[in-house]
């Protein structure tokens, strides 16, 4: 069988370096068409009108009004009379007209007789639900036993909010019908899957699908899915016999398009006199909505924490169902869990990082936190700056330091990839799979370069369109280790057809010979060899075209990581108001294709992380069952100056780099809700309890503690 | 017709204050709008035959240097007038309430967002787009810098901090932490790229890139 592996260290050209990406410029001068840019002749304009309660009947619905408008062309009603609706902004009907000014002056004329319902929407305090679902008890060990003959027990009860994706290329698509057959642009993470669940509810089979996403603005886990408005809108398009332009108003989109679970907990936790983690005991619930939630990985990192009792309550709400949110459940987690180990640290007098390093053995990889924590500690001057909780202080600012530690699986999904030599020279990449933003496109452009010897602007990669090899969808750190595992055994043995052609003008067997620099050669001997373009010139008047796959043989990817964060901030006692002065990421993430967009993962990592700890949350209206924050204005993304200084050392190189390529996306964003709400600890000397860390929140901790010292 | 003229001819301010009228008696009655539109107008409304819309009024602005005549209706903003209009799709639309910043655009050099402003009221004027400051392959130094520090991910950010970064260093070469607030401080990110359009605009002073 043939080898698949990534070249030596010393043999790398473009693997592990620092190329900008290439649709750069592209981006950067606004000449990138997204899904919403797609402007088709004869285009209609779609608008959707929702339901303003979060639980109600339809009692009536007359679209008259709105089909007499001049300029429309079409009125879908989605949900009609007798429909349950479950939460505001469900869909209720459709329309298409020739301008989005005319759609949306037709869903103001459509009347809706509701016969309001009682809703439910503050799941915070879980009493007063009216649909709780207790998940049941798991114990291990004897929890009980162990609390009573603790050293130290801490008990909290906090929690985080839900919070939207807001993706800022709205969820939508263009749909075009010719004939049976549609194409739609879709502002997806899921190009491979999307025709099959469009062909299923449309009624037509999947070959007749197309699905295209050159570029795309944002999906953080919720654009998996053709969505309702994506059927909507095909529907809405082969009625009319035009095409249809459906993206979500910013109000949809943050009410309806994706959101974050809410977690919450009531923890106790202990440790012996060594500063060892001996008993935990948790009761947590939370929300994503109307299916409620699963409960989140507790505790956190440190699973083997002997002696415990995990118990979990899922909360309906009538708002809509939640949505993966980059790296799923485990922000969650990871704040509920360091936040009570950080607590029990400083009830044991104990520096966290120590406390930490004492129970390093309880998590799955023990040497690489102590590695990372000792890296991180090192950039923060951790050991001279860190003090005890409420030390350090000037006049109304306080100033702290938190840290926390996560971990991410990352392994590559499911991926093929058609690579093709042409005997010009030409060298392509075919994929099915999409450039969320991480930098898809230019990996797969490395490991096509890199294994034919060539430079990056000499390839050519081909994705965002289900006439591609199937890959699978850009989700959960997958994406790199899936399209460069499938891209490199496609280029390899690509590449052996080649050097079997090559090989007797070198008279020299296939085996020997390698490419670099744009030329093959004998492997030694690099006098003995010719020019990339008269190699490809040998395989004669056909391209030689290969398809790798994911998985496949050969250690090219594996998965679990890593990562330690440090968070700075000052704390203003007097407004409540926490800036995050510095945020610190060590990362491992196995082998790294190209550094520059690893480090833009980490750096997006923390700025998204610093959002959620500081600003972002849904805010539900109890009485209404809406969200009062359905905007940009209100609902609050971290801007350019609210993000501190942000510094990233990434786990690179020997010891690293064998374990093949892992997924990066996820991991930098779990730990900064939990090291930002140490840090602000750290500072003003108790827990806030909840996230985001507002004003109103730090000031009502320390009212609890008696107001501002 | 001085620029000045034409400016406090049909600002938001004033426009929202007199219905128009005083926009159709400065910057409009003097050329902006044609004929037909001013008689189109009056005959919408026999009471106030000054008003505008609310059908569509034909009007006629430069876009990226070149003219551009169309007739919109006065409610459509300037960002739906060039991307649903024009196919000028550079400008994004996210927000739609001037908070994030995507739309942004120079109206006469000056960085404004387009969602927030209705496209009659850009009648007359200049209007420079993300496309309008270069192209892919003759960048302008703003958008080569973007590419070279990474600043920018799934890129839907990404016109509207361009042309508020070309603005505030063509206005601030080397801007101080206030200027960049406040220039900058009005456009939003979801990926998390600030770290490389802090980058740009630190690395501006000396590092070669200009504005404007």
């Amino acid at each position: 069988m043939a080898d698949y592996s990534w070249p030596e260290a010393e043999r790398r050209a473009l693997i592990g370096s620092r190329p900008a990406r290439l649709d750069g410029p592209v981006k950067s001068t606004g000449f990138a068409k997204y899904p919403s840019d797609q402007n088709p002749s004869g285009l209609l304009a779609a608008k959707i009108l929702t339901c303003p309660h979060a639980h109600a009947r339809i009692v009536g619905i007359d679209t008259s009004a709105a089909e007499a408008l001049p300029g429309v062309r079409v009125v879908h009603v989605i949900q009609g009379e007798g429909s349950e609706i479950q939460w505001a902004g469900d869909e209720i009907a459709a329309v298409a007209a020739v301008t989005e000014e005319v759609a949306r002056d037709a869903v103001r004329a459509i009347q809706v007789d509701y016969e309001v319902l009682s809703h439910f929407v503050t799941e915070e305090n879980r009493d007063g639900a009216t649909d709780a679902r207790a998940a049941g008890e798991r114990a291990e060990g004897d929890p009980d036993a162990a609390f009573a003959t603790a050293h130290r027990t801490v008990e909290r009860t906090l929690g985080m909010p839900q919070m939207a994706h807001m993706c800022l290329e709205p969820h939508g698509q263009v749909c075009s019908w010719d004939g049976d057959e549609l194409e739609v642009h879709a502002s997806t993470q899921a190009v491979s899957t999307l025709a099959g669940q469009f062909a299923t509810e449309l009624g037509i089979p999947a070959s007749q699908v197309r699905i295209r996403t050159e570029y795309m603005g944002g999906g953080f886990g919720s654009k998996f899915s053709p969505d309702r408005w994506g059927i909507v809108g095909a529907e809405l398009a082969r009625k009319a016999g035009a095409p249809v332009k459906l993206f979500l108003e910013r109000d949809q989109e943050v009410t309806v398009a994706g959101s974050r679970p809410s977690a919450f907990a009531r923890i106790r936790a202990a440790a012996d006199e060594q500063g060892r983690l001996v008993a935990w005991d948790s009761d947590s619930w939370g929300s994503g909505g109307l299916p409620g939630t699963g409960q989140t990985p507790l505790p956190y990192v440190f699973s083997r924490l002997p002696n415990r009792r995990l118990r979990h309550t899922s909360v309906p709400t009538n708002l809509a169902g939640s949505r993966a949110w980059r790296a799923p459940n485990h922000p969650q987690a990871c704040f509920l869990t360091m936040a009570v180990l950080d607590d029990l640290a400083d009830e044991l007098g104990l520096d966290p990082i120590d406390f930490l390093e004492r129970n390093l053995d309880l998590t799955g990889r023990a040497d690489t936190y102590r590695e990372q924590l000792a890296i991180a500690g090192e950039m923060a001057s951790w050991k001279e700056r860190w003090q005890p909780r409420g030390r350090t202080r000037e006049g109304a600012v306080h100033r702290g330091l938190g840290v926390s530690v996560h971990t991410w699986g990352g392994r590559g999904h499911s991926s093929n990839c058609d690579v093709t030599v042409h005997p010009d020279g030409a060298v392509e990449a075919r994929i099915g799979s999409q450039d969320i933003g991480t930098g898809t496109r230019t990996i797969v452009a490395q490991v096509l370069a890199e294994t034919f010897g060539l430079e990056l602007n000499q390839v050519r990669v081909s994705l965002g369109d289900n006439v591609y090899p199937q890959s699978g969808p850009s989700g959960g750190s997958s994406t790199v280790g899936g399209v460069t595992a499938s891209t490199r055994r496609a280029a390899q043995d690509a590449l052996r057809e080649v050097l079997v052609h090559v090989a007797p003008r070198l008279e020299a067997e296939p085996e020997q010979l390698v490419a670099g620099g744009g030329r093959v050669f004998v492997d030694g001997d690099s006098a003995r060899g010719m020019s990339w373009r008269e190699a490809a010139a040998q395989i004669g008047g056909a391209p030689i075209s290969v398809q790798g796959r994911n998985p496949g043989p050969g250690r090219l990817i594996s998965s679990g990581v890593g990562g330690v964060q440090i968070a700075e901030v000052e704390v203003d006692i007097e407004t409540g108001v926490v800036q995050v002065e510095r945020m610190i990421a060590v990362q491992d993430c196995g082998l790294i294709i190209n550094r520059r967009l690893a480090e833009s993962q980490v750096y997006g990592g923390l700025i998204m992380g610093v959002g959620y700890a500081l600003y972002e949350e849904w805010i539900p209206d109890p009485v209404s069952g809406r969200l009062l924050n359905a905007d940009m204005e209100f609902y609050k993304l971290a801007g350019l100056v609210d993000v501190g200084s942000l510094e990233v050392h990434m786990m690179t190189g020997p010891g690293y780099d064998e374990r093949g390529v892992i997924g990066l996306g996820e991991p930098p964003v779990i730990s900064p809700g939990a090291a930002i709400s140490n840090a602000v600890a750290n500072a003003i000397g108790v827990r806030v309890p909840y996230l985001p860390l507002t004003p109103d929140r730090v000031l009502d901790a320390l009212a609890g503690r008696g107001g501002p010292a | 017709m001085t620029d000045d003229a034409k400016r406090s001819g049909l600002s938001r301010r004033s426009f929202l204050r007199s219905g128009a009228a005083g926009a159709l008696s400065g910057g409009l009655a003097a050329g902006l709008l044609t004929g037909d539109a001013a008689g189109a107008a009056a005959a919408t409304d026999a009471e106030s035959p000054d008003t505008v819309g609310p059908g569509p009024v034909e009007i006629e602005l430069e876009v990226n240097g070149a003219t551009r005549r169309l007739a919109v209706e006065p409610r459509v903003t300037l960002l739906d007038g060039l991307r649903d209009r024009l196919d000028v799709t550079g400008p994004k639309r996210v927000c739609d309430r001037g908070t994030c910043g995507a739309c942004t655009v120079l109206e006469d050099g000056r960085p404004i967002y387009a969602c927030s402003r209705l496209m009659i009221e850009s009648a007359g004027r200049s209007i420079t787009t993300v496309e309008g400051l270069g192209s892919p392959d003759a960048m302008h130094d703003v958008q080569q810098a973007f590419v070279e520090n990474d600043a920018q991910q799934c890129g839907y950010c990404t016109p509207g901090f361009v042309v508020a970064t070309a603005a505030l260093l063509a206005r601030h070469p080397a801007p101080s932490e206030r200027e960049i607030e406040a220039g900058l401080g009005g456009n939003l990110c979801r990926c998390g790229t600030y770290k490389g359009i802090r980058a740009v605009v630190e690395g501006a002073g000396g590092g070669g890139v200009s504005g404007g």
